[in-house]
C-alpha cells in the first residue's frame, strides 16, 4: 500500500518503469532482470525453458546467410506455421469416409479465407524441400561430422518424420488421387522383411508345409491401414498419425536437435 | 576414536556364510524377470490392439448369382467396386480374377473393344486370361477360388487365391468347368 502511495505521488515513466520491474509479479516472470550485462545474457538463456534450447553464444560466422541459407530455422518456422494451420483446419475437417472430401471443398469454398487448405499444403511441400536444403548445407558444410554426428543421425529421423507426415496428409483430401497414392505407397509395406506378408522372409514365417504366420490380415500393411486396403480406417488412422502421433514425435525429436547443437559447441564454423 | 566391527559369528554348519546377500540376489533376479516379462506382455498386448478383429469391409467369401447369369466370353464387372472381383466365362468354364493390379495395386478397367485389362495407373495390360503383356506388371493377375454351392450358386473365396507363375491355376479350385 505504501509503495502504491510513493509510485502515485513521484509519478514519471523511469520510476514507472523501476517499480514494475521490482514488483514481485514481474521479477517472478523475469528472474534475471534485464540482460545488460554479458552474464545476465547468459543467465537469460540458461533460464528460459524455450532459449535454453538455444546456444549461448552464436559465432559471427554461424549467422552468416551464405553459411547456414537459414534453411533449419526456415524449416523450424514451416513446422510451426503447419502446426497452427493444421490445428485451424482440423475444427471443420471430419476424417470419415461421408465428410472428408466435402469438408476439404467447403474449406475451399464456403469457410472464410479459403486459403488456409492452401497455405498448409504450399507449407507442407516448402518445408520438404527446406528440409532437403537444411541436410545439404550441413553435408557441404562438414557439420555433420564429430561431435555432431548423433544430431545429424536425429535430424535423419526428423527427415522421414517430415516424409510421414507428407504421406499421412495426402490421403485426407480423400479423392482420387489420395485414394491411389496411398493404396500404390502403402502396398510397399508389404514388402517388410518379416513383417509384411509379401516381404523378404514371409515364406520363412510358415508352419509346416503352406500355413503362413503373416498374411493380408495380420501385417505391416494391415496394421497400417487397419484394414486390407485403403478404406475409413485407414482414413482414421491416418489422420490421428498425421494430427496428433507424428507430429508430437517430430516436436520432441527437435527439443533434442535444437539442444544437441548447444551441447555440441553451436553452429559449426566454416571449413 | 575408531570402531571396530564386530566380528562375523562363525557360519554354523550347513549353513552358507552370507545367506542374506544370496537371498538378495535371488529376489532381485525375480523381480526383473517377472517385470521384463510383464513389460514385454504389456507391449504385445499393446502392439497387438492395433489389428482390429472386425472389419468394416466386404466378407472374403461371398456368393456371386448364378452361372448362367454369365455369357462367354464376357468380362462381368458387377463384384468390381464391391468386392474387387471380375467373373470371366470361356469356352470351358469360369473364373474370378482379382481386379488389384499386379504392379502397385491400383484397379485396371476392362476396355472391351481392345479385349484387354489396362490399368490407369502405369499403363499395365492384361488379356482377358488375366496373362500381362505390356506395362511394368511383373506378373499376371492373380485368380481367387470358385466354387459352386449347393444352391446353384457361385461361390468366390478371396482368401484363397492362385497366381499363374507358380503354376496354380491348374490347381482345383482357380478354375470352375462348367
Amino acid at each position: 500500500m505504501s509503495q502504491l502511495k510513493d509510485l502515485l505521488s513521484n509519478l514519471s515513466p523511469a520510476k514507472l518503469g523501476e517499480a514494475i520491474q521490482k514488483s514481485q509479479i514481474y521479477r517472478s516472470v523475469f528472474r534475471v532482470g534485464v540482460p545488460v550485462s554479458d552474464r545476465k545474457r547468459m543467465l537469460v538463456m540458461l533460464g528460459n525453458v524455450f532459449l535454453h534450447l538455444h546456444p549461448v553464444k552464436v559465432r559471427k560466422s554461424g549467422i552468416r546467410l551464405r553459411f547456414t541459407w537459414c534453411m533449419g530455422g526456415i524449416t523450424f518456422f514451416l513446422f510451426l506455421v503447419l502446426t497452427f494451420t493444421g490445428l485451424l483446419l482440423m475444427f471443420y475437417y471430419r476424417p470419415t469416409i461421408e465428410y472428408a472430401y466435402v469438408d476439404i471443398i467447403d474449406l475451399r469454398e464456403q469457410v472464410p479465407l479459403g486459403i488456409m487448405r492452401e497455405i498448409h499444403r504450399w507449407g507442407a511441400h516448402a518445408m520438404v524441400i527446406s528440409v532437403w536444403l537444411h541436410m545439404f548445407r550441413v553435408f557441404m558444410t562438414g557439420s555433420y561430422k564429430p561431435p555432431r554426428e548423433f544430431n545429424w543421425g536425429v535430424g535423419v529421423i526428423l527427415l522421414v518424420l517430415t516424409l510421414l507426415l507428407s504421406f499421412t496428409g495426402y490421403l485426407l483430401p480423400w479423392d482420387q488421387l489420395a485414394m491411389w497414392a496411398i493404396t500404390v505407397g502403402s502396398n510397399m509395406a508389404r514388402a517388410t522383411p518379416f513383417a509384411g506378408y509379401e516381404g523378404p522372409g514371409a515364406n520363412l514365417l510358415t508352419l509346416g508345409e503352406n500355413i503362413p504366420l503373416i498374411s493380408s490380415t495380420s501385417d505391416a500393411r494391415f496394421a497400417l491401414l487397419g484394414g486390407t486396403r485403403v478404406g475409413e480406417m485407414a482414413l482414421l488412422r491416418f489422420y490421428v498419425l498425421h494430427c496428433v502421433g507424428l507430429p508430437l514425435v517430430a516436436g520432441f525429436l527437435m527439443a533434442v536437435h535444437f539442444w544437441r547443437i548447444r551441447r555440441d559447441g553451436g553452429i559449426s564454423g566454416p571449413l | 576414536m575408531s570402531k571396530v566391527n564386530p566380528p562375523r559369528p562363525a557360519a554354523k554348519r550347513g549353513e552358507p556364510a552370507d545367506a542374506g546377500r544370496r537371498s538378495f540376489f535371488s529376489w532381485m533376479s525375480l523381480a526383473w524377470v517377472s517385470f521384463t516379462a510383464s513389460m514385454l506382455a504389456a507391449g504385445t498386448a499393446t502392439a497387438r490392439f492395433m489389428f482390429p478383429n472386425v472389419l468394416f469391409e466386404p466378407p472374403l467369401t461371398f456368393r456371386a448369382g448364378r452361372p448362367e447369369e454369365l455369357q462367354v466370353g464376357i468380362v462381368d464387372e458387377r463384384f468390381k467396386d464391391s468386392n474387387q472381383v471380375w467373373l470371366v466365362r470361356d469356352g470351358g468354364g469360369i473364373y474370378a480374377l482379382s481386379t488389384t493390379c499386379t504392379h502397385l495395386g491400383c484397379t485396371p478397367n476392362w476396355l472391351s473393344a481392345e479385349q484387354k485389362f489396362k490399368c490407369p495407373c502405369h499403363g499395365s495390360g492384361f488379356y482377358i486370361t488375366g496373362i500381362n503383356f505390356e506395362g511394368p506388371a511383373p506378373r499376371p493377375l492373380e485368380r481367387f477360388a470358385i466354387d459352386l454351392a449347393d444352391d446353384g450358386q457361385l461361390v468366390i473365396d478371396k482368401g484363397r487365391k492362385f497366381q499363374q507363375e507358380k503354376g496354380q491355376w491348374e490347381l482345383p479350385g482357380a478354375y470352375l468347368e462348367f
